[in-house]
């Protein structure tokens, strides 16, 4: 699929191809368009990083707090880290089960509306679960983590005193991991679909059950994707704002207490929390941590891309 | 390998469940969890993980006893990964109901009619948003739909070698720039010609195109790849040349893909609100001319309802819930429009 599927008028046979003005302004007008992409991106990184100059420049003194860039990103880097995580923990298992059910579990008839369902979690507004994550999750989620922290205290990411409003990271890191589970499952699913159709029946007819089958032929088949959709969906959830900005109380402390209502923020979050009142040196900061950002969801992003490369290039997917 | 492929040997216990096995035990525990639940009085949610966790240990017991261990095993995955599509579908359910049942409050006449502008505490509307996000999208896809689609058509038909390589690699790169990213990017580079605090409505588009170019790029790819090569060869065969026969012959067919897929980027970048909030800013009254000041938009409008109410807080929180309203009611319209095109005038995929 991946090879352009043909090249007819080039290559003739014969050697010179026939050139129409046409054909070489369309073609232009194409290259143009594939070159803007490249322009564009570079654009991107450019102008990020000369209006994040004059705050790396700048003496610390002038900075907001009186702190040096690196101890005003950190927090913010560890947050976004911290809830990206969780995300990920809890957003890939299911990714992977909800994948299995459309693709192999589910009857036809409804494994088509059930991929729509999903499908449509990727479309709602980030807002949205904002809204939806402080308005119902965060209070459902105030006696489980009162119980957890009673209960589980010991261990330090239920350490406590439990946030009587739910304005915690682990609801952060949920609303998340709502948010990346499309995106996991549509390259799970894709590629589970495309598992040989041989190969399933060939372990069936050698009497596998189809669960032996799912973890003996499909899962194998789709595990660098599964991977690849995963670090998609963590780049999704390193730059996800919204949810956080609504959900998370923040304050700063680096923590790893899930439900506290002391948190660490996340430099999206932080982002849209000040952008908006900024003024001079301030924004120059704030684009400066959007910098950082754009640094490790790009390095997160192509990381993903080199595996599914490497595995298409040594002949399995 | 017995001959026979229906008694196929199992290992250790060869009986059989009864064909509707699972939804028995299913029933039996929905029944039992719901007695449970009514008994001491717990809410729907409990009720659905205590039935789940009922029909697990049912079903793994009968058929361990009856069938043994690997059926008993592939009935527990299989019901366990049922569940969790079930579990997953939870926040879905109860998003939409949130959102509805609370948005309905201020979802009126007056809420789709009428700005914010002069209004404290009751009333209002979000007219200007809806204007704003309207107009902001409409810029966006008009300049991304054709960079992409041309971009696409590069890719598949002209692209080779490292070039076209690492067009696809940065186009997937590009699929994950944060939305906050391009907000920086747009407010960075309007500020170098308009100066510091720039707000302007365009601001919001250049950074929505920046995330819908991909979006629709992808899509396109995928609907040209999926289109028959025995089209462009007879095509070919009868001296069309090759940007005619993409024109005439590749993009007609692939066209019904092409429209969902820009519906769905539509669909995906509409609700965008962090991009917007660095770029448009807001506004209380209707602006429509986005090269002219802030821009009001219902994402933007919502957020700003909900985190910084006024007083009396519940006209605020009221009008956000109905903005959300408004906002799911465009993606959803926008979504099952571009699946309804897919299915009725699709081309079908076979891999």
């Amino acid at each position: 699929m991946s090879a352009g599927p043909i090249s007819a008028p080039e290559a003739p046979g014969s050697g010179k191809a026939i050139r129409r003005p046409g054909d070489r302004v369309f073609s232009g007008l194409a290259i143009a368009a594939g070159l803007t992409i490249l322009i564009v991106l570079a654009g991107v990184a450019i102008f990020l990083i000369g209006e994040a100059w004059p705050a790396i420049t700048a003496p610390v003194s002038d900075l907001p707090d009186g702190k040096s860039l690196i101890h005003y990103i950190w927090p913010l880097v560890f947050g976004t880290l911290l809830s990206s995580t969780i995300a990920i923990i809890i957003a890939v298992p299911m990714a992977i089960a909800v994948a299995l059910f459309t693709s192999h579990i589910a009857p036809k008839a409804i494994s088509m509306s059930v991929s729509y369902l999903v499908d449509l979690l990727a479309a709602i507004p980030s807002i949205i679960y904002g809204i939806w994550g402080i308005a119902v999750l965060g209070p459902a989620s105030v006696p489980v983590t009162q119980w957890l922290s009673d209960h589980f205290g010991f261990i330090p990411f239920f350490d406590g005193p439990a946030s009587t409003t739910g304005r915690t990271m682990l609801v952060a890191g949920l609303v998340l991991a709502l948010m990346i589970l499309p995106i996991v499952c549509a390259v799970a699913r894709e590629v589970f679909q495309q598992t040989p159709k041989g190969l399933q029946e060939s372990a069936l007819a050698l009497g596998a059950t189809r669960w032996e089958m799912i973890r003996m032929v499909v899962l194998p088949f789709g595990r660098s994707a599964v991977v690849a959709g995963s670090m998609l969906g963590l780049g999704r959830a390193l730059g996800e704002t919204m949810a956080v900005t609504i959900i998370l109380s923040v304050t700063g402390t680096i923590t790893f207490d899930l439900i506290s209502s002391e948190n660490p923020s996340t430099i999206a979050a932080n982002i849209a929390l000040q952008f908006p009142e900024s003024s001079g040196l301030d924004v120059n900061v704030l684009i400066a941590t959007g910098l950082v950002l754009f640094a490790i969801t790009l390095a997160v992003n192509m990381f993903a891309r080199t595996i599914i490369s490497r595995r298409e290039a040594a002949g399995g997917r | 390998m017995g001959g026979n492929v229906a008694t196929v040997p199992m290992g250790e216990g060869s009986g059989a469940l009864p064909p509707r096995a699972n939804l028995i035990c299913f029933g039996a525990s929905a029944a039992a969890s719901a007695a449970v639940s009514f008994a001491l009085g717990l809410s729907p949610f409990v009720w659905l993980v205590v039935t789940g966790a009922f029909t697990l240990a049912s079903i793994s017991i009968w058929s361990m006893m009856v069938e043994g261990r690997r059926r008993a095993l592939d009935r527990v995955a299989t019901i366990v990964i049922a569940e969790i599509f079930v579990l997953a579908l939870v926040p879905l359910l109860s998003l939409v109901y949130t959102v509805v049942n609370e948005g309905l409050a201020r979802f009126d006449s007056e809420f789709l009619t009428t700005s914010m502008r002069n209004v404290l505490g009751d009333g209002g509307g979000a007219l200007h948003a809806a204007l704003g996000t309207f107009i902001i999208t409409a810029i966006a896809t008009a300049a991304a739909v054709p960079v992409g689609i041309l971009a696409a058509i590069y890719l598949v038909e002209y692209g080779k070698g490292r070039l076209k390589r690492a067009i696809t690699f940065f186009v997937d790169v590009m699929m994950g720039i944060p939305s906050i990213v391009a907000g920086l990017f747009a407010y960075a580079l309007f500020e170098i010609f308009f100066g510091p605090g720039i707000r302007l409505g365009v601001m919001g588009s250049v950074a929505l195109m920046v995330l819908m170019i991909p979006i629709v790029i992808r899509a396109t790819e995928e609907m040209l790849q999926v289109v028959p090569n025995a089209l462009r060869e007879a095509s070919f065969a009868l001296g069309v040349p090759k940007w005619l026969t993409i024109l005439r012959v590749v993009l007609p067919t692939a066209l019904a893909g092409i429209v969902t897929g820009v519906m769905l980027a539509i669909a995906r970048v509409i609700g965008e609100t962090a991009p917007l909030l660095v770029t448009t800013g807001s506004i209380d009254s209707v602006n429509l001319d986005p090269f002219n000041g802030r821009m009001a938009n219902l994402p933007v409008f919502v957020y700003e309802q909900y985190k910084f109410p006024g007083v009396p807080p519940e006209a605020y929180i009221e009008r956000a819930w109905a903005g959300a309203l408004l906002l799911i009611l465009i993606v959803m319209v926008l979504f099952l429009a571009a699946r309804l095109i897919a299915r009725r005038y699709g081309v079908e995929i076979r891999r």
